[in-house]
């Protein structure tokens, strides 16, 4: 009794700040919180039920694992996640090579207002919706009238190639498009880091008659070390998790280019548009969350081993 | 972070020691200009020579490379649809033409009501979601709140785990009714941990406790002492919060796509998106109604598709230079970590 009294006195005395974050906390719920509870269709068979949500999810039949068995018994399962997996790995190793260089060299760049200059423009991509990325690409790529067709007629190949039907091209496309967008915003938190290494370390290797490649690689890279290991063991931790709009928008739905554009997240968006089935789809959904979180959890403990001030928990 | 960049501005491997720009000459101020070899010693970075200029080559080109989709589908939007259809995408085309933002015009009603939506949700998204994003995160960053633990926690534990897109959908379809509401497009990127956690370090750092305790002496009140003394001091960080949210909400069509098929709630970017179905969808009308073949042919279609590109990404594009400055030196802010 005593302590329900306590609680409430202390319920009480933090009346203000409880209602600060009473909106936030609100959304949390409807918005992270009764989603994660409705992750239970996915071992039911879903109905809409016309008296809403909860009878929705409370009258469909318990169907245990069969969702799951349905869906890794198809050929998909293993398709999209290859390709998820697959290209977040690109991604991660491409980028992240990129990301340095791209810092480093701007870094070093003689001409300071140039290298601004540079920044400015590399970023630009970043702030581009992924559908007018899809628009820019459509006109390299248009067949009948793309720049790529047309550069390639010009070489005198005289039979254009019809790019949206042509899986074996995209998983460069693919590739290459994250990159344009992505080097720019990726270079920032390197950047920022390397113009905080003081200044004495290159002053002192200069004196030793250092040039400018060992200490590139004897100062600037051990000094951002820890934040490439933790940035890339965060990104690992969301290896399960694709860009929707890079696959959805860029190869313009292309059925042909399923086999190679295909990814858990646009699978389990055409599995509640398309497909209709909605059990299979949040099975889809719940695996990607389930073993994105073993990989958060497990790359942390990892982060913890390598240095604990870098952990994220 | 451009502050430090123009300290090593120093680094201009010119010969010339006179003072060529701003960054050089407060470089004079800083360190009177005594010997060039002194000079030398304060300039650890910078390439010479051979080297620095096959950079500029390569960084020149790729920063074209970043802004030319953006040029070529300007010129495409103003070259003549016949010269497209005989010619394709041309760089610099045989015939320019204004055809295809004459027929956006035509389109305009269309096009007005996307746009104010997209402004619309833009501007109240923005509004709710710093609203709500700072005092979530500012009653996490004080000590005096007693269950701080706990919502830092409810808060970050979605950023490891989700119900997923299904569960998602249907909450805020079946549960929510958010279908065909124009509250589909703001409230689903209201929140955001990642955000409540940049603002809670930022809080932490910016705000110091014993100015909020002099004012508690005062006898103000915790609301009133975060609206007059913790919001002027923290506005860099909730600037950067606006702008995140600012081209989230503007860039947004995914929540379009899910729960928007009303053509008077639908946005720029999917407008942008259904495009092409509703230029069809015009063509179609025009064939029913037995207008002459070549007129149809005269539909600006691909002009008028990269037209509309050009007009949804415009103001982002004239914004742009002026909100990148805050926007890189918002991501390096604060980590996330106390």
């Amino acid at each position: 009794m005593n302590r329900i009294k306590s609680f409430f006195q202390d319920v009480y005395k933090n009346r203000v700040w409880l209602l600060m974050v009473l909106p936030g906390t609100i959304w949390l719920l409807l918005f992270s919180y009764l989603p994660m509870f409705g992750t239970v269709i996915a071992f039911k068979n879903f109905r809409y039920d016309p008296n809403g949500f909860f009878a929705s999810i409370l009258n469909s039949e318990w169907v245990g694992f069969e969702n799951f068995k349905f869906l890794f018994n198809t050929n998909d399962a293993w398709i999209i996640t290859r390709n998820t997996v697959l290209y977040n790995l690109v991604f991660i190793v491409v980028g992240l090579v990129l990301a340095v260089f791209v810092a480093i060299v701007l870094n070093e760049l003689a001409n300071k207002r140039l290298s601004k200059i540079y920044q400015t423009g590399m970023l630009f991509p970043h702030f581009l919706s992924w559908v007018v990325v899809s628009y820019f690409v459509f006109t390299f790529l248009s067949v009948d009238r793309g720049l790529l067709n047309n550069i390639l007629l010009w070489f005198g190949v005289e039979d254009p190639i019809s790019w949206y039907n042509e899986a074996k091209y995209w998983p460069f496309i693919i590739v290459l498009t994250s990159m344009w967008k992505g080097v720019g915003y990726g270079s920032i938190v390197y950047l920022a880091a390397i113009v905080g290494i003081d200044k004495n370390y290159y002053e002192a290797a200069m004196i030793d008659g250092a040039n400018k490649w060992q200490q590139i690689r004897n100062i600037t890279i051990p000094m951002i070390t820890p934040l490439i290991v933790i940035l890339t063991i965060l990104n690992v931790g969301r290896i399960f998790s694709a860009d929707f709009g890079l696959f959805f928008q860029v190869p313009r739905d292309s059925g042909p280019l399923y086999s190679v554009t295909n990814v858990i997240d646009t699978y389990v968006y055409r599995g509640i548009t398309t497909m209709g089935d909605i059990s299979m789809s949040t099975a889809a959904g719940l695996y990607q969350s389930i073993v994105g979180f073993a990989l958060v959890m497990l790359t942390n403990y990892l982060v913890q081993k390598v240095d604990k001030e870098y952990a994220l928990f | 972070m451009w502050q430090i960049t123009m300290i090593t501005n120093q680094n201009s491997s010119q010969p010339t020691p006179l003072p060529l720009n701003k960054g050089n000459a407060q470089n004079q101020v800083n360190q009177p200009n005594k010997k060039s070899k002194r000079k030398k010693k304060y300039t650890p970075h910078g390439l010479s020579g051979f080297p620095n200029l096959i950079m500029n080559i390569l960084f020149g080109t790729f920063s074209i490379m970043c802004i030319f989709p953006f040029l070529y589908v300007i010129v495409i939007s103003l070259t003549d649809e016949k010269t497209l259809a005989r010619n394709g995408y041309q760089l610099l085309p045989e015939i320019w033409s204004f055809e295809a933002y004459r027929y956006l015009w035509q389109m305009k009603d269309q096009l007005l009501q996307s746009y104010t939506i997209t402004i619309v949700v833009t501007v109240l998204g923005t509004l709710v979601s710093v609203i709500m994003i700072s005092l979530y995160a500012y009653a996490i960053s004080r000590k005096q709140f007693k269950y701080r633990g706990f919502f830092t926690f409810i808060a970050f534990f979605t950023m490891l785990f989700s119900g997923g897109l299904v569960p998602f959908y249907i909450v805020a379809t079946q549960f929510l009714h958010l279908r065909n509401s124009i509250w589909a497009l703001i409230l689903p990127l209201a929140m955001n941990a990642f955000y409540i956690l940049i603002m809670r370090t930022f809080f932490q750092r910016s705000v110091p406790e014993s100015i909020l305790e002099s004012a508690r002496i005062d006898g103000a009140s915790e609301l009133r002492i975060f609206v007059k003394i913790v919001v002027p001091l923290s506005l860099p960080g909730l600037a950067t919060i606006a702008l995140f949210s600012t081209l989230g909400y503007w860039n947004d069509w995914f929540n379009a796509l899910l729960f928007i098929d009303e053509s008077h709630l639908v946005p720029l970017q999917s407008m942008l998106m259904k495009i092409e179905n509703n230029i069809e969808f015009l063509r179609q009308n025009s064939l029913a109604g037995g207008i002459q073949n070549d007129l149809l042919s005269a539909v600006p279609q691909d002009a008028a598709k990269m037209a509309m590109v050009v007009i949804s990404t415009l103001p982002i594009a004239i914004a742009y230079p002026f909100f990148q400055k805050y926007f890189v030196n918002g991501l390096t802010i604060g980590g996330v970590k106390e």
